[in-house]
């Protein structure tokens, strides 16, 4: 460790202004610090700091990811397995899905992180954490057999017109993983759903036995075949098809506590976006015209991106409400956004992705009604005094 | 007893190194500084020239806007230097003491009861003690031709390793009360005396009359005075609210008992560096070397601040202890690198999530060092600046109100109501690293200059 310090320490002059590497400034800040806790003291204002960092935080947030990501890889190999009739053993069935997902984890980071070195290089500012955390979110919500070609442009397009051209993490409107899957689902709808693209292969119409299908729950719940959709035990456990992370709602509430014990994923709007779901669904059973209606309102809960869309995408501090109260507000409307577009509009099969989008782009408008509020209770108590 | 006023939201950060309940009186020190870098916003014009003589009480310096507020010479001797800073602002005024007793400016006794309210200001004004009187909006010396809704006094502190108050003003029941007739005078309204809800308070406060108790119970900021006039009596648009420290009332009460500026206070000195921490009584001013002297561990590079750690000003030996503070804390400093410590368990970080082991051990203090922990970053994590701000006020939007220079936004969102140990916490917890305080104090100077 001392050698390595010592070696950083040599190199570093290279690095900062009028060195010879000078255009890799922030690429080597963003390495050292990555290796060592700047020596900074505090020079104004409070002389002690908390130990929390944003590297810490989004660290806890890609900890609280390995569950969903370790069952997605399973879960793709084991839905293979079925779909050419072969029975696997574990862990076999791992390393096929290891090997079908660690390319797409290899170009979301790849990608994402060369444009954000470019961009803090350019702006001089020292590299942001968030993208370590879309960046492993972006292989979740996708389809295993995206290619990858369409993955870069999708990561691309998100990094630079979601994110760089607002100024970069912290001032972005929509949630960058969301819009990299967003922009492959209305550029190429037909790599994003369908019966075959959730299963690894099966686009390549690679020996399926007779029979198998690989539509998701979803798809299957739009089109009333209601009783061929998996258990509701196979649904919460995760033995589906659908998008890498997001089947097992196991492996979410798992990364869900991890959340909501350290205090960095919001509490309140995890069960708000429950509630706003369950209260959709439950409107649904009141009114069912239709065999979808009439699933009942928990199980959709269990269903499609539902719980990872509540656990990991709604709650990003930077696009989600920023008031306390606005949090509960937000939460509540996407759930039940979310219901009302995977119900009853027939293009869409799942409306998780639509709803936080959606909401992403109303958080500021909730958050000015909440914060005028506040204005108005301070207005009111200078009327009372001036009427006094 | 009133009702208690329950605070839920802040954060109490243990720090090791409490003083211990032994009071230890400080001999004069060879020189005492007062440094108009003390009071914001102030221009000060020197009274005195390198190689005066003067007497506790003698004016040093005046505010160049409103001559009339005096700044004294808190001990008798002959002015040594004037230490200037950067494009030569005054930085301090030091004052070395003669051998034998002070010799002190005779203002004359008179019990503030006797006294019209104009002559009360006079007074406090003509021996410098006026300054010791802060305004809520903007925390700045009080404007003498103001009157003042209310007056509010914390009677307790609950910053790191703060002073017990209790102990601090043990003995001085006359004198506060003096201070406290004197004020009485300014006001139309009332003078709030706060207290803590947790123990029975200390005679000195308990005794005195004429003014209104209260009694507020729960975590750092719970004992800041902008706490307590939000709760109790909040500022609204073109109001204005006086506090003033109870050490300071004691010293304007010597002011009517005695006729002299005696600025002798009980403060603590604190810290994990510190061998022995412990109370000394002195007097304002004093130099940091008479107050640390060997006390302080010298097998580290450490940080002295005079006031508390998060809100204090760095100082070093040669330094003087602040006007207003009644605390020196030190520290270690925190220049080092550390090899990933990002992701390091952490059980001997202190924060106030739960992200790092520390956590599982309760009633654990900490040896805190100055380091940042981290890079400046955009303001990425919500909620956290809220749940260590007991205000109805939003403080990220108020921050970015200041940020953005709009005057406008500022005033409704509250920044009439918070100095910068208002918001010191949310600088502490930041995972952005953002300077909550310098950019706080950059509005409120914005805003003065637009109101004036």
């Amino acid at each position: 460790m001392k050698a390595l310090r010592n070696y950083l320490d040599k190199i570093k002059p290279h690095f900062q202004k009028g060195g010879r590497f000078e255009m890799f400034h922030s690429t080597f800040d963003a390495f050292e610090t990555f290796l060592f806790v700047p020596n900074t003291v505090t020079t104004k204002g409070s002389h002690i700091r908390d130990a929390l960092d944003l590297k810490r935080t989004m660290s806890i947030v890609i900890i609280a990811l390995i569950p969903a990501m370790l069952f997605g890889m399973w879960n793709v190999g084991y839905q293979h397995a079925l779909s050419i009739g072969a029975s696997w053993e574990f862990w076999q069935t791992f390393w096929y899905g290891f090997l079908k997902v660690l390319p797409l984890i290899v170009v979301s980071y790849g990608v994402g992180l060369s444009i954000e070195f470019a961009f803090a290089q350019v702006r001089g500012h020292e590299v942001n954490e968030g993208f370590l955390v879309s960046g492993i979110l972006i292989p979740l919500i996708m389809p295993v057999d995206v290619p990858l070609w369409m993955l870069a442009i999708a990561v691309a397009f998100a990094v630079i017109i979601g994110k760089e051209v607002f100024g970069g993490t912290g001032y972005n409107v929509f949630n960058p993983a969301l819009l990299t899957r967003a922009f492959l689902f209305f550029a190429y709808p037909s790599h994003m759903s369908g019966d075959k693209v959730w299963i690894a292969g099966l686009t390549k119409g690679q020996g399926v036995i007779d029979g198998f299908s690989g539509a998701t729950p979803l798809a299957k719940a739009a089109a009333y075949q209601i009783d061929t959709m998996p258990s509701v035990y196979d649904m919460f456990m995760g033995f589906i098809p659908g998008s890498v992370g997001e089947t097992s709602t196991l492996a979410i509430l798992i990364g869900a506590a991890i959340l909501v014990i350290t205090g960095i994923g919001s509490w309140k709007i995890m069960v708000s976006v429950f509630g706003g779901g369950l209260a959709a669904g439950l409107l649904f059973n009141a009114f069912a015209t239709n065999p979808y209606m009439q699933i009942p309102a928990w199980q959709h809960l269990v269903m499609g991106g539902f719980a990872f869309g509540a656990v990991f995408m709604a709650t990003d501090p930077v696009t989600a409400s920023q008031t306390e109260k606005g949090k509960w507000i937000y939460g509540f409307l996407v759930g039940f956004m979310a219901l009302l577009v995977r119900v009853l509009n027939p293009a869409y099969p799942e409306g998780m992705m639509l709803a936080i989008l959606l909401m992403n782009a109303f958080a500021p408008l909730i958050d000015y009604y909440v914060v005028e509020a506040n204005i108005r209770r301070r207005m009111k108590r200078s009327k009372k005094v001036a009427n006094v | 007893m009133s009702k208690v006023i329950k605070i839920k939201r802040g954060l109490n950060i243990p720090l090791k190194g409490l003083a211990e309940k032994v009071l230890m009186r400080l001999g004069k020190a060879e020189t005492y500084g007062v440094k108009p870098i003390d009071f914001p916003g102030l221009v000060p014009k020197l009274n005195v020239a390198v190689g005066d003589r003067v007497k506790a009480g003698s004016p040093l310096f005046y505010d160049k806007y409103r001559p009339e507020v005096l700044f004294a010479s808190p001990v008798s001797g002959e002015v040594v230097e004037v230490r200037r800073g950067e494009r030569r602002v005054i930085l301090e005024v030091v004052v070395k003491t003669d051998s034998g007793d002070v010799a002190y400016e005779d203002f004359g006794a008179a019990s503030p009861d006797s006294l019209t309210r104009d002559e009360v200001i006079a007074r406090l004004l003509k021996a410098g003690a006026w300054p010791y009187i802060r305004q809520r909006p903007f925390g700045v010396v009080a404007n003498p031709t103001d009157t003042p809704k209310s007056i509010f006094i914390s009677g307790f502190d609950t910053s790191p390793l703060s002073p017990d108050m209790d102990f601090a003003v043990h003995g001085e029941e006359q004198n506060f009360q003096a201070g406290i007739d004197a004020l009485r005078k300014l006001t139309s309204g009332k003078i709030h005396l706060v207290l803590n809800a947790d123990y029975p308070p200390a005679k000195v406060f308990a005794d005195v009359k004429g003014v209104e108790f209260h009694y507020f119970t729960g975590p750092h900021p719970a004992g800041n005075v902008g706490v307590h006039i939000h709760h109790i009596d909040p500022i609204c648009k073109g109001e204005v609210v006086w506090v003033v420290n109870p050490l300071d009332v004691i010293i304007i009460g010597r002011l009517f008992l005695k006729g002299i500026y005696d600025a002798t206070k009980v403060i603590a000195l604190a810290g994990s560096e510190v061998l022995k921490p412990r109370y000394y009584k002195l007097i304002s001013g004093a130099s940091i070397e008479s107050i640390v002297n060997d006390n302080i561990s010298t097998e580290k590079q450490v940080r002295i601040v005079s006031g508390n750690v998060l809100t204090g000003t760095r100082v070093d030996r040669l330094g003087y202890l602040g006007f207003y503070d009644n605390m020196v804390s030190v520290i270690p400093e925190g220049n080092r690198h550390e090899f990933f410590g990002w992701i390091a368990p952490g059980v001997d970080k202190h924060s106030a999530s739960r992200t790092f082991l520390s956590k599982l051990i309760p009633g654990k203090r900490f040896a805190i060092d100055t380091n940042i922990h981290g890079g400046h970053r955009a303001l990425v994590v919500t909620g956290q600046y809220e749940k260590v701000l007991p205000m109805d006020i939003y403080p990220v939007h108020l921050i970015k109100a200041i940020l953005a220079n709009d005057i406008d936004r500022m005033e409704q969102l509250g920044i009439y109501e918070v100095v910068e140990e208002d918001m010191a916490l949310c600088e502490y917890v930041c995972a952005s690293k953002t300077e909550v305080q310098a950019i706080l104090r950059g509005g409120i100077e914005t805003m003065i200059k637009e109101l004036s």
